[in-house]
């Protein structure tokens, strides 16, 4: 304790500080990029994932593979698999990049579960209602069905972009500079372990409390459409 | 040259077949009803008539011009000539009703937005609805969502218009301001196809009325003659047990 005591105008410096605002800025942007490419190409899975007719079968089943396969491997193995495979191919490609690759990979498999829960939670009637009217499959999607898939999307996204915040320190492990790889250096510089990883801890409730604050807030407000207040306890006396 | 001809139709929902070649003839501007039990496949013959149920065989004609329903192409052309009515209305519960009513006409048949939008009104009007134009689905109850749906239908300016038991949801004193509209309608040239368990409405609004048993027809005719003068056995059982009280 005297130990921590005594390292604590050390460790606070403006450097440190400095250090490890750099490493949170690594560990929030790996995870914006990750989330937001995962979002995005997770609508595009799942489209083409529901393409209909014979000829899209094979189509169908990469898409599938795709979900199924990288939902089931250690998110550390899909980082060293896109570590070696990248490093395979070239040597120019920074250890960011690479992290950043794998995050994507990742995070459209999950996000992609997400997506097709939510767009099949939307009646189908809706969907046979704007197809009568000779909506294109594009049209109904855009038009009829996500307007509905978005309240039940949303929350869960913004719940697994939460956890994923946590689950990039892994790219620690391949030496991005991020939270957790600064937290273990200055570890090695002979830093007490509990002040250095309290620290890196409270770094990252500091940067995902906020966003699950918006997830909540989000959730009721896309739960109410148009304002409408609801009833969220009902009261049977 | 009859308008619409279905000829020999089979239809199936997954493995199951529902219609085991259905055919029938509609003329221009004529009213015919599909009655039958439950489960006889009336809807369904809506259903395969706008492609939301595979036609596996026969062939339909409209206009003499036989549609393949194999082919998107027709299918969308098939689309493009007939509207349908749900039962369960289908509104688009992330729309109002002024949208509901609009949205097709102007992004899929790229028609002008102030005539799509001024039509609309004088549909919602003619439905009883001008002053909900507004309102979300989820804000109207089932009758008027009803009017809505044949509101949205209607503004697609269809030649053949399918309704599928549009007078369930309503309330007894709109049944005769739909009763009117679909009178209306006739008068102005427009064919139509109704499935109804409503045997007065039926009656009193149809030329011929189709009566359908386990994916078949069993027998069809005028109104009158269906209803009173059945000749199949199927029929007579069916009638008399519906229209004793």
């Amino acid at each position: 304790m005297e130990r921590i005591w005594e390292q604590l105008p050390r460790f606070f410096t403006a450097g440190n500080m400095g250090l490890l605002a750099d490493a949170a800025l690594h560990t929030l942007s790996m995870t914006f990029v990750g989330c937001l490419a995962g979002f995005v190409f997770a609508f595009v899975l799942v489209f083409l994932r529901q393409t209909p007719g014979m000829w899209a079968a094979p189509l169908r089943m990469v898409c599938i593979l795709y979900v199924e396969v990288f939902r089931r491997i250690p998110f550390l193995v899909v980082i060293y698999l896109v570590l070696f495979f990248i490093q395979a191919v070239t040597t120019d490609a920074s250890l960011f990049t690479i992290a950043v690759v794998a995050i994507c990979i990742y995070a459209i498999a999950y996000t992609a579960e997400i997506v097709r829960g939510g767009i099949e939670s939307v009646p189908l009637t809706q969907v046979e209602a704007a197809r009568a009217m000779n909506f294109s499959r594009l049209q109904t999607l855009v038009m009829v069905v996500l307007p509905q898939a978005m309240p039940v999307i949303i929350p869960p996204a913004i719940a697994f972009a939460v956890s994923f915040i946590k689950d990039t320190a892994l790219v620690s492990q391949i030496g991005v500079f991020e939270l957790t790889f600064r937290g273990k250096e200055l570890n090695n510089k002979g830093f007490s372990g509990i002040l250095v990883f309290g620290t890196i801890a409270m770094s990252y409730f500091i940067i995902s409390f906020p966003l699950s604050m918006l997830g909540q807030y989000l959730e009721k407000r896309l739960a109410t459409p148009r304002g409408e207040r609801r009833l969220r306890k009902i009261w049977i006396p | 040259m009859p308008h619409l001809a279905v000829n020999d139709v089979c239809a199936k929902y997954g493995s199951l077949e529902v219609l085991h070649g259905i055919g029938f003839e509609v003329d221009r501007g004529e009213v015919v009803s599909l009655v039958g039990p439950s489960g006889s496949g009336k809807s369904t013959v809506l259903r395969a008539l706008v492609g939301l149920t595979p036609v596996t065989s026969g062939h339909v004609e409209v206009d003499g011009k036989k549609i393949d329903y194999g082919s998107s192409q027709a299918v969308k052309a098939a689309r493009d000539r007939m509207a349908i009515v749900f039962q369960q209305y289908n509104l688009f519960q992330n729309m109002n009703v002024m949208r509901n009513v609009t949205l097709a006409p102007i992004k899929i048949k790229g028609r002008p937005k102030a005539q799509v939008e001024a039509k609309a009104i004088e549909l919602l009007d003619l439905v009883g609805l001008s002053e909900k134009r507004d309102a979300y689905p989820d804000q109207l109850s089932g009758g008027q969502q009803q009017r809505v749906a044949i509101a949205r239908a209607l503004a697609l300016e269809p030649e053949i218009l399918l309704l599928d038991e549009v007078t369930s949801a309503l309330d007894p004193e709109l049944v005769n301001e739909v009763l009117d509209t679909i009178r209306r309608l006739a008068r102005e040239g427009m064919t139509m196809i109704l499935v109804s368990h409503e045997m007065s409405f039926v009656r009193e609004v149809s030329s011929k009325v189709i009566f359908m048993d386990d994916g078949k027809v069993v027998e069809s005719g005028p109104p009158a003659e269906i209803f009173d003068t059945p000749k199949s056995e199927r029929a007579r059982d069916f009638f008399g047990k519906i229209l004793r009280h």
